[in-house]
């Protein structure tokens, strides 16, 4: 399917009934060379870049459901490079300079607007800390801006800078931040993936894999068994539950994270604004609603959807932020499963069973590293080493003591 | 979600805070043959089914207390509700 300014007039003009779909509904061969499991964001750029940079053949996606319907569409679409430590910091600019190119790279409008992602500070300690991460920020080749309170409010009038609690002192800013559409990124990558010959396969849920020797050898599916080289895991928050049938334990625990969208308003929020002090953050979509989110519900779930009790936080957290969002009426709400690994960061790793990858832990940071992550992950499935920009997420960094610790906080599976 | 607690009666589960797996209560002995490993397991692989998983809930604002929870991980249902220090003792008593 290709796109052009004729086309879109001539399909205007008849009704729309001329497109086509974006990629093949291919039934699944008997063997793959590399097996992709999880057709979410992480799952496609993976087959992508396996077909597209690393001249992989004979590449199969396998998804339980429908592409593109777990966390690639219940996320808040936000990407940023804001990370203090150089094992994150380096992996997450590789993946803000991907996100700049994926227009171009993909010939797919996703909409992307680098809006700028401002962080507040409240204290005086917490502004030397945020001077130390924007430091670290671009010691790593991304762009940070400190903003004190007077060029703030020249940015954003409407904060509440006076709160008697919290007051607003600055915030460091990130510019090249800012939104994509989450959907176009699924089906941009399932198109490109597709047309270089991969094979998506909807409504293929993985139940077993075939062990032999502590080597996998194919896997057993909803549509049968498939055999292959090697079988990479991109499944996010059902990362255990695929796992356990293979007979590995994960240190990761799913929890729920909820997101929430306002009637559309119009513009009032110029980029991304999150709360120093409490659990929130902010956006206003294309159509004018207010996309927030806030804190996961804490409690183990795969429900996609959660508790009273963090909607009504969510909401206090804003109307501290910004008072005036109170005059919004909230319109939809929904949850996602979070796959919460034990310092925060993710893992793209080997795994004890030959031929198994394992690509999860996300936390509820995994939208904006879907581009990086599926290079790296690639790059892992491809080359069987680790890649330069990823090679501190590993599996085994619990057991040996290399926890990447983002928050200083010490193993707990609440941590972003 | 309301938790049944054992003496207290329905509460919201906003009262409480979760730990995590109960699990945690099998705290290793030391010293024990391969304990980093055994230890590894014990603090980072904890149970995380799709379905009934139980867990410790701690009545923070409320008795204080201890409960171990057994709910299921995709309905948020709440099947049973028992004191933390009950299920030690019975442990230690068979």
């Amino acid at each position: 399917m290709a796109y052009s300014a004729i086309k879109v007039i001539k399909e205007a003009l008849t009704g729309h009934r001329g497109w086509k779909p974006l990629w093949r509904r291919p039934e699944p061969k008997s063997e793959y060379d590399i097996i992709v499991i999880g057709g979410g964001g992480h799952g496609l750029a993976t087959a992508y870049y396996l077909a597209s940079e690393y001249k992989n053949k004979k590449i199969a996606v396998l998804e339980k459901g429908w592409l593109g319907g777990g966390n690639i569409g219940r996320n808040t679409t936000i990407f940023r490079s804001n990370y203090l430590l150089h094992e994150n910091e380096k992996f997450y600019e590789m993946s803000l300079k991907l996100w700049e190119q994926f227009e171009q790279d993909l010939n797919y409008n996703a909409m992307i607007s680098q809006r700028g992602v401002i962080n507040l500070f409240h204290s005086d300690a917490q502004r030397d800390a945020y001077v130390r991460r924007g430091n670290s920020m671009l010691i790593n080749g991304a762009d940070a801006i400190l903003l004190n309170e007077a060029k703030l409010r020249e940015k954003c009038p409407f904060l509440n800078y006076d709160n008697a609690r919290f007051p607003i002192q600055g915030g460091l800013w990130q510019p090249r931040g800012g939104t994509i559409r989450h959907d176009a990124v699924a089906w941009g990558y399932a198109r490109a993936a597709d047309r270089l010959g991969v094979d998506i396969i909807e409504n293929c849920e993985v139940t077993g894999f075939d062990i032999q020797n502590a080597k996998c050898n194919a896997v057993r599916t909803s549509r049968g068994r498939i055999k292959a080289k090697k079988f990479g895991v991109a499944v996010a928050g059902s990362s255990s539950a695929v796992m356990a049938n293979a007979g590995l334990r994960l240190p990761i625990e799913s929890h729920v994270l909820q997101a929430f969208v306002s009637e559309g308003l119009k513009p009032i929020i110029p980029g991304v604004i999150t709360f120093g002090a409490g659990h929130f953050y902010i956006s206003q979509s294309d159509k004018g609603g207010l996309v927030f989110g806030g804190d996961i519900d804490g409690y183990n779930s795969y429900a996609q959807r959660g508790n009273m009790a963090v909607v009504e936080d969510v909401c206090e957290g804003g109307m501290a932020l910004m008072p005036m969002i109170g005059k919004a009426r909230l319109l939809r709400m929904w949850g996602g499963v979070m796959d919460m690994s034990m310092d925060g960061s993710p893992i793209i790793d080997r795994t004890p069973i030959k031929g198994i990858y394992f690509n999860g832990g996300w936390c509820y940071g995994g939208f904006k590293a879907t581009p990086a992550s599926g290079k790296c992950f690639a790059h892992l499935l491809a080359t069987d080493e680790n890649h330069p920009n990823a090679n501190a997420y590993l599996l085994n960094r619990f057991e040996k003591g290399y926890m990447i610790d983002e928050k200083g906080m010490g193993a707990q599976p609440n941590l972003h | 979600m309301k938790i049944n607690h054992p003496l207290l009666g329905p509460r919201n589960a906003s009262e409480f805070t979760i730990l995590g797996d109960a699990k945690l209560l099998q705290r290793p002995n030391t010293p024990e043959r391969d304990q980093a490993r055994v230890f590894y397991e014990y603090l980072y692989h904890r149970d995380n089914p799709i379905g009934q998983h139980q867990e410790l809930w701690f009545h923070e604002q409320g008795d204080r207390s201890w409960l171990i929870v057994s709910r299921d991980t995709l309905t948020h249902e709440i099947n049973n509700v028992e004191l933390a220090s009950n299920v030690i003792k019975k442990g230690q008593t068979q």
